[in-house]
C-alpha cells in the first residue's frame, strides 16, 4: 500500500505526553526477565576458556581430561565451529572472534568452551583444558601499531585505499578520505591557524547486564535462542550462518535488555552456546562474567587524531583538516572512517579534508558505542575550534554560530543538509542562563557541539485489533530505553484512541518479518514510521467495515478521533462507529482487523547538540568536579519527552565518565589490568550534578511526525565540552582523554615548569 | 559435596534451602529460589545490582554466602510492593522515568528504601552519596535522584 512518509504539521493528542511505560511495573517489581533470568528444563551451564596472551599461535588444544570429568556434557573448540563463511571476510572475522581458530589475538580471546551440569563443574573443566600457545610479540597502542617495526597481527592485510597497492602487509587495514574544496588554498587565506594532536583512550559501553543467553538446539535441526541483544533478527542471521542452519529454523527471542549502547549489536558467545547445545543435546545457558565483558566484548576505539583549522580575522573558517587513527582490535573495521565523516559535520566549510586510518591492535574487537567514533573526533575538532576562537579573540559560541552548517550546506562528508538544528542549538545555548552564571576560583566553563547521522533501515510491524477493540502492536526493534511507550503513543495518535488501549510488545524472530537492529538511534524513528503505516492500513480496513455495517460507499467514511464517521448529506442520521464497535462486529464483516507494514525507513534526520558544562579543578591534586551540565539537542519531535530527556542525560553522563575517568589500561604483557567496575570507574551518583536538558523540535521532513533519532548525539559533545572547561579552569590545553587527576596534574605542572 | 541446610525468612515467609558452602546468597536467590529480581552485574560488590536488605542492612548479595542467611531476615525486590499496591518509591520511579533499561532498578529501589528508612528527609547530596554504591549506565542519575526526593516527601506525608 502506498505510504507517504513526509512530514505534515498536525496538532498532537497523544504524542508529546508523558505516560508511564507499559513495561514499567515489571521492572520496578523485579519481574522483568533479562538475559540471565530465563531457564529451561535440563539446562547446562556453559563457560568459555579465554587466552591469557595478547598474541599467540595456538599449536594444540587437548580437551581429553576435561571431557572425562564427571558432569561435563560437551567441550568445544574452533573445530566444532567449522568455517562455513564461504569467503565472506566479515563473517569469518565474527567466527574467529567467537572462537579463536589459529591464533589468539587478544587477552580474553575465546579458545574453547564447556557445558556441564553446574557452574562448579564447568569451571573445573576449564582448568583441565590444555592449550599449547606459542606466544608472539604484541602491540596494543594505536600509534605503535602503525609503525613499520610493529608486530604484524594479520599478514594477509594490505592497506586498502592507497593510490598504489602496497607490497608489504600492514596493521593498517584501510585509508579513507572525505572532504571538498582545496585546503592548501584555504589555509593560504587564514590569518590564524591552530594545529594540535590529541589522544583518547579505549572505553567500554559499560552496560550493567553482562551478555547472557540460553541456547537450545533440537535433534530435529531447529533451535531456540533467548538472548539479550539489540537486534535479534541480526543475531539469528549471524548465528544461523555460522552454524549452518536455515534462518527460519532458529527462533530468537530478545529478553529485556540491561543496556547495550552498541555493545549488544555483535554476536559474541551466542554461536558458542548454540554449538555447545548442539553437541550436548541439551539447553545451555551462557552468561559472561564482568571480567569477560571487559576483556572480550565491547569496547570502543582508542584514537590518535591531528587537527588543523585556519580562520580569517573576522572569524570565518577558511580550511579544516584532520587525520584520524582509530584502533579496531584485531579485525578490520570502519571506525576511523566514521570519525572522518563526522569530524567537521557541524560546520559550513569551503575547504575541508579528513583522512582516516583503521588500525589493528591486540585488543578486543572494537564494537559500536553510542554514536560510534564521533565523540573522539568531536573532542579533537571542538578543542581546536575553542582554541582558534580564543586566538582570534571571539566568544566560542559566536565563533561557532558564524561557522555553523545550515540548510543547504554541503556537509563535510558529502550530502547537502535539509533543515538542521546546529544553529538553533547554538542560539539556545547562547541564551541559556547557564552561560551567564558566575564562576568561582579554579572553575572553568566549556561548551561544544556534536553531530550524529541517525539511521533508518528495514522495519516491520504488526498492529492487531482485538474483538474488544484493544490493540496489540508487535514491533521488531528491541526496546532499549522506553520505545514501547513511544510506539504506543504513536499508535494511539494515529488511531485516535487512548494510550491505555494499546499494548506494544517486541516480537520474536518467528512472529514478525525481518527488522534491522536497534542501532543508529533508529528504534523509535523507524518503528514509529512503520507503526504509522500499519495504523493507516488498519484504518483503511476499519473504514471499509464501517461502510459495510452502514451499507454505504467506503469513500463516504472518514476516520476521526477513533471513530468512523459517515460524511455527506444523505448519511446525516448515522451515528459515528467507534473502533470498539467495529471490532466487536468484525466476525460478521470479514474477520480479524489488522494493519501490517514492511518498509525501509529512509530519511533519518541528522541530529545536532550543543552542551555546556562547568568544571572545578583542584590544582594541587588534578581532581575534577562537574558543577553544572546543560544539554541542548534537536529531537525533531519528542514523542515521549521524559524519555528523550533521559537519553540526553544518559549520553552526557557516559561522556562525562569517558572524559574524566574511564580507560582500558594494558600492561606491558598486553593484558588488561582493570577488567572490573572497581578499577574501570564509571560515574556514580555522587560524581554528577543534575543534568539540565532543553529539547528543540526542528521537524525531520522525512517522517510523518517530524521525528529524529535522539539516542546517540548526546554522547558526542561531552568529551570536548569538558576538555574545554578543564582547559579554561586549569589554564592549560588538555589533549589526552580521559583527563584523570594524574594527567591534569602533569599538564598543570608542565605549564608551570614551562 | 554435601549441602548446607539453611532456614531463613525472605519477605516475611519462612524459607528453607540447601546450598553449597561456597555458594553466594545471590546465586541461591536466583538459581535455587527463583527470585531473579536481584541481578548480577559484576559479582564483586561494585555495581549494587544485587542489593538486598539483610536484617535492616543493605548488602550486595553477591558478597554474602547463602549459608550466612541462616536465621536472618531478608528483604528483596519481590517483597517491596504490597500485593498490587506499589511502594511509593516504585511508583515514583515509574512516574519520573527513573529507569531506562531497568536492570539496575531493583538494586536502586532496595538502596533507596534502606536510605529513607535511616534518613527520611535526605538532602540531594545525601541521596547522591547514599546511592553511590549502585551503578546506572542509562539515566545519568538525574531522574533517580528526583524520584527518591519525591518519594521521600510522599512517605513523610503518609
Amino acid at each position: 500500500m502506498n505510504f507517504d512518509p513526509r512530514y505534515s504539521g498536525r496538532n498532537f493528542t497523544s504524542v508529546g505526553t508523558r505516560p508511564i511505560r507499559p513495561d514499567g511495573v515489571d521492572k520496578v517489581t523485579g519481574r522483568a526477565r533479562y538475559g540471565a533470568d530465563f531457564n529451561m528444563a535440563g539446562q547446562l551451564v556453559g563457560r568459555v576458556l579465554r587466552s591469557p596472551h595478547a598474541h599467540a599461535t595456538i599449536r594444540k588444544i587437548d580437551t581429553s581430561k576435561a571431557e572425562k570429568l564427571a558432569g561435563v556434557k560437551a567441550v568445544i573448540t574452533a573445530a566444532d565451529l567449522p568455517d562455513l563463511t564461504d569467503g565472506d571476510a566479515a563473517m569469518y572475522d565474527i567466527l574467529d572472534n567467537c572462537m579463536a581458530r589459529k591464533k589468539a589475538l587478544y587477552d580474553g580471546h575465546a579458545v574453547a568452551a564447556v557445558a556441564a551440569v553446574d557452574a562448579r563443574t564447568a569451571k573445573q573443566a576449564l582448568k583441565l583444558i590444555e592449550v599449547d600457545y606459542e606466544v608472539l610479540p604484541h602491540v596494543t597502542d594505536v600509534d605503535e601499531a602503525m609503525k613499520h617495526s610493529a608486530p604484524l597481527i594479520n599478514d594477509a592485510i594490505f592497506t586498502e585505499g592507497l593510490e598504489e597497492k602496497p607490497v608489504k602487509p600492514s596493521n593498517v587495514t584501510k585509508r579513507t578520505q572525505y572532504g571538498h574544496g582545496d585546503i592548501h588554498e584555504g589555509f593560504g587565506q587564514a590569518d590564524f591557524v591552530v594545529e594540535r594532536s590529541f589522544k583518547t583512550e579505549q572505553t567500554h559501553q559499560g552496560y550493567i547486564e553482562p551478555h547472557a543467553c540460553v541456547a537450545n538446539v533440537s535433534s530435529d535441526g531447529t533451535a531456540d535462542l533467548w538472548v539479550c541483544t539489540q537486534g535479534h533478527f541480526v543475531y539469528r542471521q549471524h548465528c544461523a550462518q555460522l552454524l549452518g542452519m536455515e534462518a527460519s529454523k532458529l527462533r530468537v527471542t530478545s529478553s529485556e535488555i540491561g543496556g547495550g549502547f552498541g555493545g549488544k549489536t555483535h554476536v559474541w558467545a551466542e554461536p558458542v552456546a548454540l554449538a555447545l547445545s548442539r553437541k550436548a543435546g541439551r539447553p545451555v545457558k551462557l552468561v559472561m562474567t564482568r571480567d569477560e565483558v571487559f576483556r572480550a566484548s565491547g569496547p570502543t576505539s582508542a584514537t590518535s587524531i591531528d587537527v588543523r583549522i585556519g580562520a580569517r580575522k573576522d572569524g570565518t573558517i577558511t580550511a579544516a583538516e584532520a587525520t584520524l587513527r582509530y584502533s579496531c582490535g584485531p579485525y578490520a573495521g570502519m571506525w576511523a572512517e566514521i570519525g572522518a565523516m563526522t569530524a567537521f559535520a557541524c560546520y559550513k566549510l569551503e575547504n575541508v579534508k579528513t583522512v582516516g586510518y583503521e588500525v589493528l591492535v591486540n585488543r578486543p574487537k572494537t564494537a559500536a558505542y553510542r554514536a560510534p567514533s564521533a565523540p573522539m573526533a568531536a573532542f579533537a575538532v571542538e578543542s581546536a575550534v575553542d582554541e582558534l576562537a580564543k586566538e582570534i579573540g571571539m566568544d566560542p559560541v559566536e565563533f561557532r554560530i558564524r561557522n555553523a552548517a545550515q540548510e543547504g550546506t554541503r556537509s563535510s562528508y558529502g550530502p547537502v543538509y535539509g533543515p538542521i538544528g546546529i544553529g538553533p542549538t547554538l542560539e539556545a545555548a547562547k541564551n541559556h542562563p547557564h552561560m551567564k552564571a558566575p564562576l568561582g576560583k579554579n572553575q572553568g566553563r566549556g561548551m561544544a557541539c556534536g553531530f550524529w547521522f541517525n539511521f533508518g533501515g528495514q522495519t516491520c510491524t504488526d498492529l492487531n485489533i482485538g474483538m474488544d477493540g484493544s490493540v496489540s502492536l508487535a514491533v521488531g526493534t528491541v526496546d532499549v530505553g522506553g520505545s514501547r511507550a513511544s510506539l504506543s503513543l504513536v499508535a494511539a495518535e494515529e488511531l485516535g484512541i487512548p494510550y491505555e488501549q494499546i499494548k506494544t510488545v517486541v516480537a520474536d524472530t518467528s512472529s514478525l518479518g525481518y527488522n534491522d537492529m536497534t542501532d543508529g538511534s533508529r528504534g523509535t524513528f523507524s518503528s514509529s514510521m512503520a507503526t504509522i503505516s500499519a495504523a493507516r492500513n488498519a484504518i483503511k480496513i476499519l473504514r471499509e467495515r464501517a461502510a459495510q455495517m452502514w451499507d454505504i460507499p467506503v469513500d463516504d467514511v472518514v476516520w476521526e478521533e477513533g471513530h468512523a464517521i459517515a460524511k455527506g448529506a444523505t448519511h446525516g442520521n448515522l451515528s459515528p462507529l467507534s473502533l470498539k464497535e467495529i471490532a466487536a462486529a468484525s466476525g460478521k464483516t470479514g474477520g480479524p482487523i489488522a494493519g501490517h507494514s514492511e518498509l525501509v525507513a529512509d530519511g533519518a534526520g541528522v541530529s545536532f547538540a550543543t552542551h555546556i558544562c562547568d568544571i572545578e579543578v583542584d590544582p594541587e591534586t588534578g581532581s575534577t568536579r562537574v558543577l553544572r551540565y546543560t544539554v541542548v539537542q534537536d529531537a525533531g519531535k519528542a514523542v515521549h519527552p521524559t524519555y528523550v530527556e533521559g537519553q540526553y542525560q544518559g549520553g552526557a553522563a557516559q561522556g562525562i565518565g569517558w572524559a574524566l575517568n574511564e580507560e582500558y589500561i594494558y600492561g606491558k604483557d598486553g593484558r588488561l589490568q582493570n577488567p572490573g567496575f572497581l578499577d574501570y570507574r564509571i560515574p556514580v551518583c555522587s560524581d554528577l550534578p543534575m543534568i539540565d536538558t532543553q529539547i528543540l523540535e526542528i521537524p525531520n521532513p522525512n517522517h510523518p511526525y517530524g521525528v529524529r533519532g535522539v539516542g546517540e548525539t548526546s554522547i558526542v559533545p561531552p568529551l570536548a565540552a569538558i576538555a574545554n572547561a578543564v582547559s579554561n579552569a586549569a589554564g592549560v590545553r588538555m589533549t589526552h582523554i580521559p583527563m584523570s587527576p594524574p594527567r591534569i596534574l602533569a599538564a598543570i605542572e608542565a605549564e608551570r615548569g614551562g | 559435596m554435601a549441602g548446607v541446610a539453611v532456614s531463613t525468612t525472605i519477605n516475611g515467609d519462612n524459607v528453607e534451602f540447601l546450598c553449597q558452602p561456597d555458594e553466594t546468597l545471590l546465586d541461591v536467590l536466583r538459581d535455587r529460589l527463583g527470585l531473579t529480581g536481584a541481578k548480577e552485574g559484576c559479582g564483586t560488590g561494585d555495581c549494587g545490582a544485587c542489593s538486598i536488605i539483610l536484617d535492616d542492612r543493605l548488602v550486595c548479595s553477591c558478597l554474602v554466602l547463602g549459608a550466612e542467611a541462616e536465621g536472618r531476615h531478608l528483604e528483596t525486590i519481590e517483597g517491596m510492593a504490597h500485593g498490587d499496591r506499589l511502594h511509593p518509591l516504585q511508583q515514583k520511579f515509574l512516574e519520573h522515568a527513573a529507569l531506562q533499561c531497568g536492570v539496575c532498578t531493583p538494586g536502586f529501589l532496595m538502596a533507596a528504601k534502606d536510605l529513607l528508612a535511616k534518613n527520611p528527609d535526605p538532602t540531594e547530596e545525601e541521596i547522591r552519596f547514599g546511592l553511590a554504591g549502585n551503578l546506572c549506565r542509562c539515566t545519568g542519575y538525574d531522574k533517580i535522584v528526583r524520584a527518591v526526593q519525591d518519594a521521600a516527601s510522599v512517605m513523610k506525608q503518609a
